[in-house]
């Protein structure tokens, strides 16, 4: 057996993760409009509540991930009620230079707090691997994948049979229908986001069973984010989740067969063919 | 007169919704001539396709004698035909004078000259005591004023109104007729204006056409128009004041 | 511009001038950082003030004028201003390409800003691993020890370089009122305003959002230039790291966008405060302030007084209102 499939395996759980986060994005972008310049600094944000209730109650992040999903949600709700509803009506680049605004201050909010260095957590299973025929899986990264699938399955079933779930589906299609339909679109709104939140709170609990966290990790991934669901497609859910997949998959093959610095050159040079020749992504419908 | 505008055949459609079937006429050099029909007539399709905001299917238009189907709406511009928008819209963030000369460079590289011939048309307008006034602060009969300023401003042979009446009380309604006539009457001014408010279309048109269901059913002079069975069973039923 | 903008200009044009003979290094170089900043911020007011198009990737246009200028240098000993002009030609090409592609395929708003991430992005990774300008280790320049002031070679005290980015910021605010009068400054605020309604007045408006970006892309990169000589050390991370955008677009934000002095007073103030934050920081160990000032006055800005500090400046202080 090849070499790169293992790497290409782990690309995929990885990539599982990545499209947890992506969701999260999709919801906001593609639901409330709010371009979110802070998500991955949100997501960094969860990743530090992990290690500090493993650190004051020695929980486990897979414990921790539903708590932490919970205060995400929590925070994004206030976000979007208590700030971001009163940018609906004005000029579209403001509410993003806000969102920039907040991304700076999580960061070097976070770099006060835990300062520069490194951190991570500490799992009985960090070295552990399982053999399935001749693929060689690591337990967190199966543990981190598998969490990431429970929680976009989870949220599958929400947005089918809840009417709130619903509704947030409809309005990826048609962000006129929420008002005409006599939502309470502040409520509403804000809840979305909320949502969205709890989705960056889950992955990033799940990611840290894979990287170690440092102040300045949200930027990276906030800009990952945006190209996983450009390229999926905006509005999709199914398309964050496949350029998820994608994108991991293309980081593994890059780190094998060329050099781990460059995984992120092809993401990119795919974003800006993406926004070029096909705007509404893979699996997203023509804006 | 020989027809500045002249539209041949043109046919339009909208995912597989026929949205304007086979319309011909022509407007002649110098004459203000109306185009009006019920709403969904196709009336704003037929006004886009001039402008350049969509192209036709079929069929020819021709402006001064050239094929203009499909040119895009700066060009069609520079070629002399001007347009204003159902909802005005004005560059909120400018003054008065300064969306006028945005429309005077069109026709006058310099500031100065655009300055000199932008206070003009807003004289001819009525708004010379706004010129200083931001754009974003007036009011509907004035923004209208200011939407037909700045398409005059660019010098055009050919004025497309769109609408340009909605909202407007009768005392504005019949200042603008006032004005609107003085200008094709003293420079020549081509008008094709579509409108809803037949105060404003019979007063000012010297020709009408009427469209209904994307089909040219009617025209000719507003008398002739207003008598005929067909466009008032479809349009002029009620009154038509 | 109304009488009492032209004596505070007056007024602050000479304190600019004499400053050097009277304050200390430490101020002087400050007053450098500050005078990029304006410089940078005004660069980037053309393009998104005036002409309303939203760039996040500034700093590949600044990266894209240091490495030109500082590479030829290292290997063929260029003349520095040649470089610099150098620098500012492929800038401008780099910023020709992206707009041209963007406007013809119609890219606009939030996906036209994370297209320009992505190619600042694509080449700061790009210039990562190209070892003829130093990869990811860095590009240094020889620093010959030059008596005085050399001027066609750029090599002298931080004074010459205060003067040197003191014209340019002064340069650039006299190009920025001089285009704001004629007809492509009128053009440009009407595609801000309303592209749609600008082209039905006929203005090709493909055409003058590229030459906005070109332009706001050529300029910026004359900076970078120029500072290449001033830090003789470029590293790619740092150079194109998109936070060197967000610092960029923070002071003309701060400031007031699409205004003349809006730039140059954001720049003032987040250089000062920021300087501040940073001395305090290292008094009290705390890291990152400078940072949660920016994003905070981002914050804070949007917020209560979106038009900027200018625009509610000359308001107070009975300046007269400048153009939005």
């Amino acid at each position: 057996m090849p070499g790169w499939v293992n790497f290409v395996v782990a690309g995929l759980l990885t990539g599982a993760v990545y499209g947890l986060m992506a969701l999260g994005l999709s919801v906001i972008f593609g639901v409330v409009r709010v371009v979110n310049f802070a998500h991955g600094e949100m997501m960094v944000l969860a990743m530090y509540g992990v290690i500090l209730l493993q650190h004051w109650l020695g929980l486990d992040p897979l414990v921790s991930a539903p708590v932490v999903a919970m205060a995400l949600f929590a925070l994004g709700y206030a976000l979007q009620r208590g700030l971001l509803n009163r940018f609906i009506a004005r000029p579209e680049h403001q509410q993003f230079l806000l969102m920039l605004g907040i991304a700076g201050l999580l960061t070097s909010s976070m770099l006060m707090v835990f300062g520069p260095d490194t951190a991570s957590v500490e799992t009985s299973y960090a070295l552990d691997s399982y053999e399935v025929g001749p693929l060689i899986l690591d337990k967190v990264r199966v543990f981190a994948a598998s969490g990431a699938v429970l929680s976009m399955a989870l949220l599958w079933a929400f947005f089918r049979m809840s009417r709130t779930g619903k509704a947030i589906r409809a309005c990826a299609d048609n962000p006129t229908g929420a008002a005409v339909a006599g939502l309470d679109v502040g409520r509403f709104y804000a809840t979305a986001f909320g949502i969205g939140a709890a989705c960056v709170g889950a992955s990033g609990t799940f990611l840290l069973l894979l990287v170690d966290v440092q102040p300045y990790l949200g930027a990276s991934y906030t800009l990952l984010s945006f190209i996983i669901v450009i390229i999926g497609g905006l509005g999709s859910m199914p398309g964050a989740l496949l350029g998820g997949l994608l994108v991991g998959v293309s980081e593994g093959l890059s780190a094998y067969f060329v050099s781990p610095s460059l995984k992120s050159l092809f993401s990119y040079g795919l974003l800006i063919l993406v926004l070029l020749v096909r705007p509404q992504g893979l699996l997203g419908r023509r804006a | 007169m020989s027809a500045l505008l002249e539209l041949d055949g043109v046919d339009k459609r909208f995912r597989g919704l026929l949205a304007v079937d086979g319309v011909s006429f022509s407007v002649p050099q110098g004459a203000i001539v109306g185009l009006i029909g019920p709403n969904g007539a196709g009336k704003t399709t037929i006004f886009n396709l001039i402008a350049g905001v969509f192209r036709p299917d079929r069929g020819r238009i021709l402006f001064e004698g050239r094929d203009i189907a499909g040119l895009r709406p700066h060009v069609l511009c520079r070629a002399g035909i001007a347009r204003t928008f159902q909802i005005a819209r004005p560059f909120g963030a400018l003054s008065t004078l300064e969306n006028a000369m945005v429309g005077a460079f069109r026709a006058n590289a310099g500031t100065e000259a655009a300055e000199k011939h932008a206070r003009a048309v807003l004289e001819r307008l009525g708004l010379a005591d706004k010129a200083h006034a931001p754009a974003h602060g007036l009011t509907l009969p004035e923004r209208r004023r200011l939407e037909v300023a700045r398409a005059l401003a660019t010098e055009p042979k050919l004025l497309l109104l769109d609408e340009a009446m909605a909202g407007l009380r009768p005392i504005e309604i019949d200042a603008m007729v006032g004005t609107l006539s003085a200008l094709a009457r003293e420079s020549g001014l081509t008008i094709l204006l579509t409108e809803h408010v037949m105060r404003a279309v019979m007063a000012l048109s010297h020709h009408i056409v009427v469209v209904h269901h994307g089909q040219k059913i009617c025209e000719g002079t507003p008398e002739h128009v207003a008598a005929d069975q067909r466009v008032i069973e479809c349009y002029l039923g009620r009154s038509a004041a | 511009m109304s009488g009492r903008q032209g004596v505070a200009l007056a007024l602050t044009g000479g304190l600019l001038v004499a400053a050097p003979l009277f304050v200390g290094d430490y101020v002087l170089s400050v007053l450098i950082v500050f005078l990029l900043a304006a410089y940078l911020g005004q660069c980037w007011n053309i393009m998104m003030g005036f002409a309303g198009q939203l760039s996040l990737g500034h700093a590949l246009y600044y990266g894209l004028g240091a490495y030109t200028a500082a590479a030829l240098f290292v290997h063929f000993d260029t003349l520095s201003w040649f470089g610099i002009v150098a620098g500012a030609a492929l800038a401008a090409l780099a910023a020709g390409v992206i707009g041209a592609l963007s406007f013809q395929f119609a890219v606009t708003g939030v996906y036209f800003a994370l297209l320009t991430i992505a190619f600042d992005e694509f080449t700061r990774i790009l210039f990562d691993h190209f070892d003829w300008v130093g990869g990811t280790a860095g590009l240094f320049l020889h620093v010959a020890q030059v008596k005085g002031t050399d001027l066609l070679h750029l090599r002298g005290s931080p004074t010459m370089f205060y003067y040197v980015l003191l014209a340019l910021s002064a340069g650039v605010l006299w190009l920025s009122r001089a285009l704001l009068r004629r007809r492509i400054g009128f053009y440009w605020l009407a595609i801000r305003e309303d592209e749609p309604a600008a082209a039905a007045l006929g203005i090709d408006t493909f055409w003058m959002k590229l030459v906005a970006v070109t332009l706001s892309g050529a300029l910026t990169a004359l900076a970078g230039g120029v500072m290449a000589f001033y830090d003789n050390n470029l590293y790619p991370d740092t150079i194109f790291a998109t936070s060197s955008s967000v610092e960029i677009i923070t002071a003309p934000i701060i400031g007031g966008m699409g205004t003349l002095f809006g730039p140059i007073v954001g720049a003032f103030l987040l250089t000062t405060m920021g300087e501040a934050m940073t001395d305090f920081g290292a008094a009290w160990g705390v890291p990152g302030l400078k940072q949660w000032l920016y994003g905070g006055a981002l914050v804070a800005i949007v917020l209560l007084q979106p038009a900027g500090v200018w625009p509610w400046l000359c308001d107070r202080l009975g300046l007269g209102a400048e153009r939005r």
